[in-house]
């Protein structure tokens, strides 16, 4: 008997305590969040949410960085398939059709007062997320690729080190006079970087849009891999390395590309825009940013990652998720989260805040993938996008180490994908 | 009723974590998810896509690579450094644990340390080529090189876990064979050959089943080190498996691969206790 009283006594102590902690309608939430490029961003993320909890103590943000854009978006399935998914998460603008197909997330506008927040941001961001009249994520760091250049090296070859190349024909010309050779014929500097690890289809898709060239349609049903414009895109970039020997060959890796540039391994990179602070800050050399060059005209995909709300959170949730995004995406933040890190700022405003444009100022750089967004298109984003972003991955891998030629590569991704995407037409 | 009692704890361990999910993958195997959550029963159509998938064929035909590469050497070495440090020497202890440490080493750690080394220019490997004046070389990043590459690393993780394995064998040995042996007149080699070696069969056939399956288990270093790359050539069955269940969320179709890799490893413990145990001595 004794010992039950003294249980009864320390359950009412519990139960005071848990009610004096924290006010009774506080609302938890949390996020999942990848990190694809350089810098301390885990900390710039967890320093915004600290200061968001501060101006909201009602609600309690609970970030979780979970890997790249693949890791996060399998961490985010697997938790809800096993029945504990987050309320929301950062995840590819691209998984949208992925993530309606998996009945996971909520269109944005039941949830706001105002529809009118969604015309603040650029429509190039808002374009993956905009399916069948609804808005179904909300832009955070998003990025176009943009084409870094070492102006050292560029002197050092005798190119003007304050033009970057504006065509395809004038990057292949640059770098093979920015190629540099040691003594015994081995190459200490590569003209070109283009990463065909993690984000292939990215590049790959660049390319294709230089070229005049689409590569999926809109309702995500059908990627155009074989059409001749991708297949001479690939020829392209495969021609660099095994033709005119200014790249490496084989694979070359998205994340160690950055130190790549950094070391002088290489005078051009491609990458992107979310790098931009990383760079800068590690750069011992002058550097310049440029759009990307043009075939038959400029162009990028857009890239990164929207938030997106989940279906399982309750409606509470639901609405404290919805400030937590408008708070993370008024101009002031998202002018600071692009001076943190170099992602392009979500919104025309921001870039009209003082700061960004201080920055802007002082550092050109900051603002050449907003410039580029003129000519960006949506990024691929297909039903089933993780499968399809594999099969277009591994041929352009197989055709840059020279297994298979770029067009029997695509030829064999374009089947895989045609059998997968079948289902949903 | 007592030996079933006594046998009941473990039972329902087995039944409820082997057993019961074994059953539950082939079952899983014969039917489509549709992305709402319903099943639909398909017979042997995933069965059919896998015949027709290349990259299942693929993955298969680099685990029999990578295990043929990876087994018998680390056997090979392990035996050779259990041998030699099973003598009185100097500095034991000290090459007993430098020759295990690597299988202390989580593995994620030993991925990345890995990576350094087969960094292209400016990895471990590339500075040493350097030295030689010989060109950077993409390790990872090529196709003929990426296999070995892992199977070098693997090697090296895996001899020192057995050798302890052999050592704690020829600890048992009676030294009176040796001696006797010795009186004879016979050779190291030939002792080693016709006495050492066959009492350590037991040894062997378990190092080896352990082998087999370390090959088919591999996982955390390709998500580290290579994701499967470039263009699948280190894909293996796992790795496979996982990124179909998990990236690609197609459950059916992780189970169908996984049916697969349950036959080949149940193939493999049949050929043991059928075939193997029967012609090993015991003692």
């Amino acid at each position: 008997m004794k010992f039950f009283g003294r249980t009864m006594v320390a359950a009412a102590a519990l139960a005071v305590l848990s009610l004096g902690a924290g006010p009774a309608a506080a609302v938890d939430l949390t996020m999942y969040y990848p990190v694809a490029v350089g810098g301390p961003v885990t900390k710039i993320v967890d320093d915004m949410v600290a200061r968001f909890e501060k101006e909201n103590p009602d609600i309690k943000v609970t970030a979780v960085y979970a890997g790249n854009y693949t890791d996060t978006m399998t961490k985010a399935m697997t938790a809800m398939k096993g029945g504990q998914p987050p309320q929301l998460s950062v995840l590819l603008s691209t998984d949208v059709f992925t993530l309606m197909d998996e009945n996971a997330i909520v269109p944005m506008d039941d949830l706001v007062t105002d529809k009118s927040w969604f015309k603040e941001f650029y429509p190039a961001f808002m374009a993956n997320g905009q399916i069948g009249g609804k808005t179904w994520s909300i832009p955070f760091q998003r990025s176009t690729i943009v084409m870094y250049w070492n102006k050292d090296a560029f002197k050092e070859a005798g190119l003007d080190p304050e033009k970057a190349p504006a065509t395809w024909d004038e990057m292949a010309a640059m770098a093979k006079k920015l190629v540099k050779k040691d003594a015994s014929g081995n190459t200490v500097r590569w003209g070109v970087e283009i990463p065909t690890t993690g984000y292939a289809y990215w590049m790959l898709q660049a390319l294709a849009i230089e070229n005049g060239q689409k590569m999926m349609n809109e309702p995500g049903t059908e990627v155009y891999l074989t059409a001749p414009k991708t297949v001479a895109a690939l020829d392209y970039w495969v021609g660099l390395s095994r033709k005119d020997d200014v790249m490496p060959k084989g694979s070359i890796d998205w994340a160690t590309l950055r130190t790549d540039f950094l070391e002088g391994k290489t005078a051009i990179m491609w990458h992107t825009t979310g790098n931009l602070t990383a760079v800068k800050n590690g750069a011992k050399f002058n550097f310049g940013v440029a759009m990307l060059p043009a075939k038959e005209r400029r162009g990028s995909p857009t890239g990164g990652g929207n938030f997106y709300i989940f279906k399982s959170a309750t409606p509470e949730q639901q609405k404290a998720a919805v400030k937590f995004i408008h708070w993370m995406t008024t101009p002031e933040r998202a002018a600071e989260w692009s001076i943190k890190t170099g992602y392009a700022a979500v919104s025309p405003a921001a870039y009209k805040t003082k700061a960004m444009d201080d920055y802007a100022k002082g550092f050109p750089a900051a603002t050449v993938a907003r410039d580029q967004l003129e000519y960006a298109v949506p990024e691929l984003s297909v039903h089933e996008n993780g499968r399809i972003y594999k099969f277009v991955g591994d041929a352009v891998q197989a055709a840059v180490t020279g297994s298979q030629s770029p067009k029997d590569a695509l030829a064999s991704a374009q089947q895989q994908s045609d059998r997968v995407l079948r289902a949903y037409k | 009723m007592n030996a079933w009692l006594l046998l009941l704890p473990a039972a329902v361990l087995l039944v409820a974590f082997t057993h019961y999910p074994i059953l539950a993958t082939i079952r899983h195997s014969l039917f489509i998810s549709r992305r709402n959550g319903t099943e639909v029963f398909v017979g042997l159509d995933n069965y059919r896509s896998m015949a027709a998938d290349p990259i299942f064929w693929k993955a298969l035909i680099n685990n029999f690579w990578f295990a043929l590469g990876t087994i018998p050497t680390s056997i090979a070495l392990a035996l050779l450094m259990a041998v030699w440090v099973n003598r009185n020497m100097r500095g034991r202890g000290f090459l007993r644990l430098a020759y295990f440490t690597p299988t202390v080493l989580p593995m994620i750690a030993v991925a990345n340390i890995w990576l350094f080394f087969y960094t292209p220019d400016y990895g471990l490997l590339d500075q040493l080529r350097g030295l030689f004046d010989l060109a950077g070389w993409n390790w990872l990043g090529s196709p003929s090189t990426v296999m070995p590459c892992l199977i070098v690393m693997v090697i090296w993780k895996e001899a020192g876990f057995f050798m302890i394995f052999y050592l704690a064998a020829l600890q048992q040995l009676s030294p009176d064979l040796e001696e006797a042996a010795a009186v004879e007149g016979a050779s190291r080699w030939y002792t080693f050959r016709r006495i050492t070696f066959p009492l350590l069969m037991p040894t062997t056939l378990f190092v080896a089943i352990n082998a087999v399956i370390n090959s088919f288990k591999l996982v955390d270093h390709l998500v580290i080190m290579t994701k499967g790359g470039p263009n699948n050539a280190s894909t293996l069955l796992l790795y496979y498996i996982y990124e179909v269940a998990f990236t690609f969320q197609d459950s059916a179709y992780a189970a169908t691969l996984t049916v697969v890799l349950l036959v080949l490893l149940s193939t493999l413990a049949l050929l043991k206790f059928g075939y193997l145990d029967r012609r090993i001595h015991y003692q």
